[in-house]
């Protein structure tokens, strides 16, 4: 884990929460307390209504291929692994989030958009664990 | 500045102050915005300005839910906020926006959040983008469009077709870095970059410049050149986050440009003879006719394809040969606006012929902004 070369995040005071989830094995959501939007990236504020009462909570970790990217150029710390996607998930609660997709092949064919897929979690260092998303086991939720 | 005709409605700083090290620079902003529009009466969806310097103003109208017509990153130290002040007032007499948000926040003796340009690793794409493997544009820009094809029915075909019919205009130009035509059977088997994307469907990486000088209206006859006039102006910002871009078919921020350029112009998309759309990779035209309204939805593919864009057809379209094949040095709006302005002057290589109105639309980052600017050779 100490040569792990690609890029890391930073956790802020805003998005710490988000990263101890994930280091539990949970993805965390925020939603609005007085209208009831789902958000993401994290804030401590509805970006829809502007209300600071909001709340966090532990979603479904379901979600669909929304759209994705195989990357021919890979980014520092990638070079084994290239060609691979860059996707983004759709998550259940609504919010959309980058990621990688892992227990599939890094082709067309195999990644059909709107593909079922289910959030597992990388251990990449001591602090920080990566969201990344496999085919959804019981296949369409 | 007409003295007296803008007045400051809202005024806050942050909840604390001080040492702050439970909130990021961003957060410090949002903090002193939410407390500011409480000050006011108002909500994100009250402002239609955003002005800040440090960080981008698209990080802090996406971070805060705003929608603006107008954007302001000018950032020149210090005094920046000064600057904005009258810039806003310069803009609100314009009508270019009517409620606008300054903003100021900076974690000097935490540094929470604090980063350079990019944001770095605690910014919101270096925790929920970069750990992801992106490697600059050509992997980030076009995420959108395989859901854009899903959707729409935008064939790979269709795609190739945009570097196809620009490479016939750039074999007009003599300036321009590639002359040779293509087929999209080439555009296919050129190399793959980022899936969908080949090789010959991202831009040039070339150097260059460019320079504009403007005047009044009214001094412009004085000048030796066929004045050209400005007579629509749009922008917007939308997200620093390719991801979170809230709809992957469509762009925000060229469609709040481009009709507020439209509007201020009082034309309809009849009169514009001459269109130059930022191509930075192959489905930026495609968006563009559909986001500033020349096409229906999911039909732009077709529109290219049929021949509409291309020398002859009747909506020329890229006409110096575009990123593709023109030039690209990084910030490519430049050259956009300096075809647009050869085009209106009657001066282009090639020339669309009785040509009286321009659009140079103009995108930055990866839909992260847009600029949309339309010029006239006839003062309205």
């Amino acid at each position: 884990m100490a040569d792990y070369g690609k890029a890391l995040p930073q956790p802020t005071p805003e998005t710490q929460e988000f990263w101890d989830g994930t280091k539990a094995g949970e993805l965390r959501l925020q939603r609005c307390n007085e209208c009831s939007h789902v958000y993401f990236p994290p804030r401590p504020f509805c970006p829809k209504c502007a209300s600071r009462s909001v709340a966090w909570f532990k979603a479904s970790g379901h979600g669909r291929l929304f759209s994705y990217v195989i990357n021919h150029r890979p980014a520092p710390g990638f070079q084994n692994e290239a060609p691979y996607a860059i996707a983004v998930v759709e998550l259940d609660e609504g919010p959309r989030m980058m990621t990688n997709l892992v227990d599939v092949e890094q082709t067309p064919e195999a990644l059909p958009i709107d593909m079922p897929l289910e959030v597992t979690f990388e251990n990449v260092t001591e602090e920080i664990s990566l969201p990344k998303f496999r085919p959804a086991a019981g296949g369409a939720q | 500045m007409k003295p007296g005709s803008v007045a400051i409605v809202g005024a806050a700083e942050t909840t604390q102050m001080g040492v702050i090290p439970d909130m990021s620079v961003i957060q410090l902003h949002a903090d002193a915005a939410l407390n500011a529009m409480a000050d006011a009466g108002l909500k994100p969806s009250d402002i239609d300005g955003v002005a800040t310097a440090g960080q981008s103003p698209t990080d802090i109208a996406h971070y805060l839910g705003i929608t603006p017509t107008w954007a302001d990153g000018t950032s020149v130290g210090g005094c920046s906020f000064m600057l904005h002040v009258r810039h806003a007032a310069a803009a609100i007499n314009e009508g270019l926006a009517s409620t606008i948000l300054i903003t100021h926040g900076e974690s000097g003796r935490s540094r929470v959040g604090a980063g350079g340009f990019g944001g770095g690793r605690a910014s919101l794409a270096g925790q929920f983008e970069a750990p992801y493997g992106p490697s600059g544009p050509p992997s980030m820009f076009t995420i959108p469009v395989l859901r854009y094809m899903q959707d729409t029915g935008l064939t790979h075909e269709q795609l190739a077709m945009v570097a196809v019919v620009q490479r016939e205009w750039a074999g007009m130009n003599p300036r321009a870095t590639f002359h040779d035509p293509i087929t999209v059977e080439d555009v296919m088997n050129s190399r793959m970059i980022a899936y969908p994307f080949h090789l010959l469907e991202c831009c040039l990486v070339t150097d260059g410049g460019g320079a504009l000088i403007l005047t009044s209206a009214d001094r412009a006859k004085d000048f030796p050149t066929k004045p050209v006039y400005v007579i629509g102006t749009g922008e917007s910002v939308e997200t620093p986050m390719i991801s979170q871009m809230a709809d992957f078919t469509r762009s925000r921020a060229f469609q709040v440009s481009g009709k507020k350029a439209f509007d201020e112009a009082g034309i309809s998309h009849s009169d514009v003879d001459h269109l130059m759309i930022y191509d930075a990779f192959a489905h930026l035209p495609i968006y563009g006719l559909e986001d500033l309204g020349f096409v229906g939805r999911g039909e732009a593919g077709a529109f290219i394809a049929e021949g509409n864009t291309r020398p002859g057809g009747k909506l020329p379209l890229n006409t110096n040969g575009g990123g593709l094949s023109y030039m690209h040095s990084g910030m490519y709006g430049m050259y956009a606006l300096q075809e647009s302005v050869r085009q209106m002057r009657g001066t282009a290589p090639a020339q669309v012929p009785g040509a009286k109105i321009s659009i140079a639309h103009g995108v930055g980052g990866m839909f992260a902004a847009s600029g949309t600017i339309i010029m006239s050779n006839e003062r309205p």
